[in-house]
């Protein structure tokens, strides 16, 4: 029997005028309309890139227009000019009468070699330092961190000042220096030591330090292999200082060992002859390293704490000393935190080397600034200190891009 | 029975308490001598400490010359330090080559920089009228430092100089690189690809460089760009390179931040209808902008740090106007090393207020967010 009921009764029926027509298909939004959020970006885009090509044309037209006022001279042509001034600390032949470009090269090199030190000395100084900072001893913590507090809290140009002072006025004078054992001087003409003569058997040492590092690689192999198969622990330390330090006494032996030094000699006014540091390369080096290394320390610090409590925890249950602890299992997980932030450190080092300029270490910064007063070719030396310093900068966070991948954990 | 019960457990003698983890000796014990390579570490330093600290205290508090005296200072050399150089000195070393006459304009001025500063740091005082406060204090700052209304003598900005410099300089590039960041940081995640490759080839020019590159083209490069005949004023064109080269670094810390807000959160603020901006601005940033607040700290202290190498370039701040006032005179310059001190202990003062204020903000913003 059909169920009837009345129109009240069916609250849900509804006629075919009720249903809800379908809805007619949106306008299609045309790719020319203001509405289509496309179009306004791309006209937003072209209006930027309008008035930023506008300001760009508007500077350099003040900028020709200045220069041919002033007869400001324009062009890299210099480069191949006679410098005509000296520069104190060269580590290859240089003089006055050579061009501008080796000049800069000179720069360079004293860059690179003042940045190379650092680097490697804050690091070591840095890691010791932000390592500290979990001793289980409480005079070093509070050492380490008074250390990153002061020299992170005072500008590396004053340090830099600061040690460049100490060094040139608390120093003896260069004819009466202070004399350590084995031919070490000191005094404000700076440190003076004895380097071994040239001779063939440095470089079979050589050669021999290379084969060991070979022998070394070989060795990790194996023991990593071993370990794969039998659990038992790599040998990593030892064995390869081994490797190294006999294959450099093998390569320097059989090179006839030659042990004679250049020593360093008093003259009239100062030390002649050996290796030689000037105070304002030990000043720019010692004020960079502890800067840097007290960020450094940060960094290691932040590091090792982002390691979860438990795995330092899982290792103290395991039985390991706090120096194993700390060598097997915080740090490797730690290195991975670290890296990134540690490259711009080092950047950062590389880039406050050009405060060497302030006490006149020859950096390029400070040649090209010599180069800007005696040409007046602003533009073009800024732009060479630029790019010195792009390339560096790109290179180098390139290679620690690199290194980082390689460091980071392989996920499946 | 009982006999063979007794042998069985006979009783084992009471073990000693264990020794005790409270009071200073157990302190002590624990935190100096806890093993033997901690005991070496104690030994060997406070073997330093008592070699160095001693022989400090003696040289700078106890037999130092506080008088003006420069033969009284030769005398004491290597005994006592000679804070008479910071007495005879100060002023050049605090106010630079501003006229000697005037050095009460540079001090009000400073005095009402420093105190906007710590009411912009306070939190009751945070409001719109704050923004309006700035705009009156910076205007006033400029009128007493320069001059030329009700009476005031002229003095140009190269003549300012030492502890006014460093405040203003710092404080206003801070002020001025922290917006400009925040809209590179922006637009360097922009959907735009002209927008975005702009902010990041700037970003990346500017970080790979050193700051005494732009402080040298500020100096020898931007008066080329302007209009012929136009002079731009030396301050204002340090306070360019100045605030340019901040806000890039600034700009990478803030993006950090926006990196870090889950994408479901713009979604639901466009799913609200927010427009970009809106989204931006109530939704995105507050949050963003919390969560960087160490790392832009930082960058404040850098720039503080920073202004110290206007001294390059020529404009003697408070580093510059040391050498200002020492490095001219035969019978000072022996205390250098003083006068330094004297400097590094007023930045020091400045980068580890700010350090303890950021501190206090986190310690603020974590209580917010732990329910």
């Amino acid at each position: 029997m059909k169920l009837q009921l009345s129109d009240s009764q069916q609250p849900y029926a509804r006629s075919a005028e009720d249903m809800i027509a379908p809805r007619a298909a949106p306008p299609r939004t045309s790719s020319w309309s203001w509405k289509s959020e496309a179009f306004r970006s791309k006209i937003f885009q072209g209006f930027f890139v309008l008035v930023l090509i506008a300001v760009a044309a508007y500077l350099i037209h003040n900028t020709t227009d200045n220069m041919r006022l002033r007869g400001i001279q324009s062009g890299y042509g210099f480069l191949i000019q006679p410098a005509g001034f000296d520069i104190g600390e060269t580590m290859f032949a240089y003089d006055s009468g050579d061009p501008y470009w080796k000049a800069v090269l000179v720069g360079l090199s004293n860059t690179v070699r003042v940045a190379l030190l650092g680097i490697i000395l804050a690091t070591i100084i840095g890691t010791a330092v932000g390592i500290g900072r979990f001793s289980r001893n409480l005079l070093l913590r509070v050492l380490c961190q008074a250390y990153v507090e002061f020299f992170r809290n005072v500008p590396v140009l004053l340090q830099l000042l600061m040690w460049y002072l100490l060094l040139t006025e608390f120093l003896p004078a260069p004819n009466e220096p202070w004399v350590f054992g084995g031919g070490f001087y000191l005094s404000k003409g700076g440190v003076s030591f004895p380097l071994p003569q040239w001779a063939l058997g440095h470089g079979t040492a050589l050669i021999g330090f290379l084969a060991g590092l070979i022998a070394v690689y070989r060795w990790r192999q194996r023991q990593f292999a071993r370990f794969e198969a039998t659990g038992q622990t790599p040998k990593l330390l030892l064995p390869a200082f081994g490797f190294l330090v006999g294959g450099t006494l093998a390569g320097w032996l059989l090179g006839g060992a030659p042990t004679a030094l250049r020593y360093p000699e008093m003259g009239t006014f100062a030390i002649d002859g050996g290796g030689a540091l000037t105070p304002e390369f030990l000043a720019v080096l010692i004020g960079l390293t502890l800067y840097t290394a007290g960020f450094i320390a940060e960094v290691v610090r932040a590091g090792i704490q982002a390691v979860p409590r438990g795995q330092g925890e899982a290792a103290q249950s395991l039985g390991l000393s706090p120096g194993q602890e700390m060598r097997l299992v915080l740090l490797p997980q730690a290195l991975r935190v670290i890296i990134p932030p540690l490259t711009s450190q080092y950047l950062n080092l590389t880039k406050n080397s050009s405060l060497a300029v302030a006490i006149g270490y020859p950096d390029v910064v400070s040649i090209l600034n010599t180069s800007i007063n005696q040409t007046g070719r602003a533009v073009e030396c800024i732009s060479i200190i630029m790019i010195v310093y792009l390339t560096t900068s790109l290179s180098t966070s390139a290679l620690m891009n690199w290194y980082n991948a390689r460091a980071a954990i392989q996920e499946r | 029975m009982s006999a063979h019960q007794a042998q069985v457990f006979a009783a084992v003698a009471a073990r000693q308490a264990p020794a005790s983890d409270q009071g200073l000796v157990a302190a002590l014990r624990r935190h100096l001598f806890g093993s033997r390579f901690s005991s070496i570490t104690t030994l060997i330093l406070v073997l330093i400490f008592f070699q160095t600290i001693p022989d400090f205290i003696a040289w700078a508090l106890i037999h130092p010359v506080w008088t003006a005296d420069a033969a009284l200072c030769k005398q004491s050399m290597g005994e006592g330090a000679c804070w008479g150089v910071i007495t005879e000195k100060y002023r050049v070393i605090i106010f630079g080559y501003y006229p000697h006459a005037e050095h009460w304009r540079p001090l009000l001025a400073t005095s009402l920089l420093l105190a906007l500063l710590v009411a912009s740091c306070t939190r009751a005082l945070w409001s719109r009228w704050l923004l309006l406060l700035w705009l009156v204090v910076v205007a006033a700052v400029f009128v007493i430092l320069h001059g030329g209304y009700w009476g005031l003598s002229v003095v140009e900005t190269d003549r300012w100089g030492g502890l006014p410099l460093t405040v203003l300089l710092a404080s206003l590039s801070i002020v001025a690189a922290f917006p400009l960041s925040v809209l590179m940081a922006l637009g360097r995640r922009s959907a735009m690809p002209a927008v975005s490759a702009l902010c990041t080839v700037y970003i990346e020019l500017i970080r790979g460089v050193p700051l005494i590159s732009v402080l040298f083209m500020a100096s020898f490069m931007f008066p080329l760009l302007m209009p012929t005949g136009t002079k731009i004023d030396v301050l204002l064109r340090v306070f360019i390179g100045i605030t340019l080269f901040a806000a890039a670094y600034m700009a990478e810390v803030i993006r950090g931040g926006l990196q870090a807000i889950p994408k479901g959160q713009i979604e639901a603020a466009q799913s609200l209808g927010m427009t970009y901006w809106q989204t931006q601005r109530k939704i995105v940033l507050p949050q963003a902008l919390a969560m960087v607040v160490p790392g832009v700290m930082n960058n404040f202290i850098g720039i503080f740090k920073d202004t110290s190498l206007v001294t390059i370039v020529s404009l003697y701040e408070l580093t510059g106007a040391l050498g200002l006032a020492l490095n001219s005179d035969a019978d000072w310059r022996p205390f250098k090393l003083e006068a330094y001190l004297f400097i590094t202990l007023i930045y020091f003062a400045g980068c580890y207020a700010m350090s303890r204020y950021s501190l206090w903000i986190e310690a603020q913003l974590s209580r917010s967010r732990a329910r």
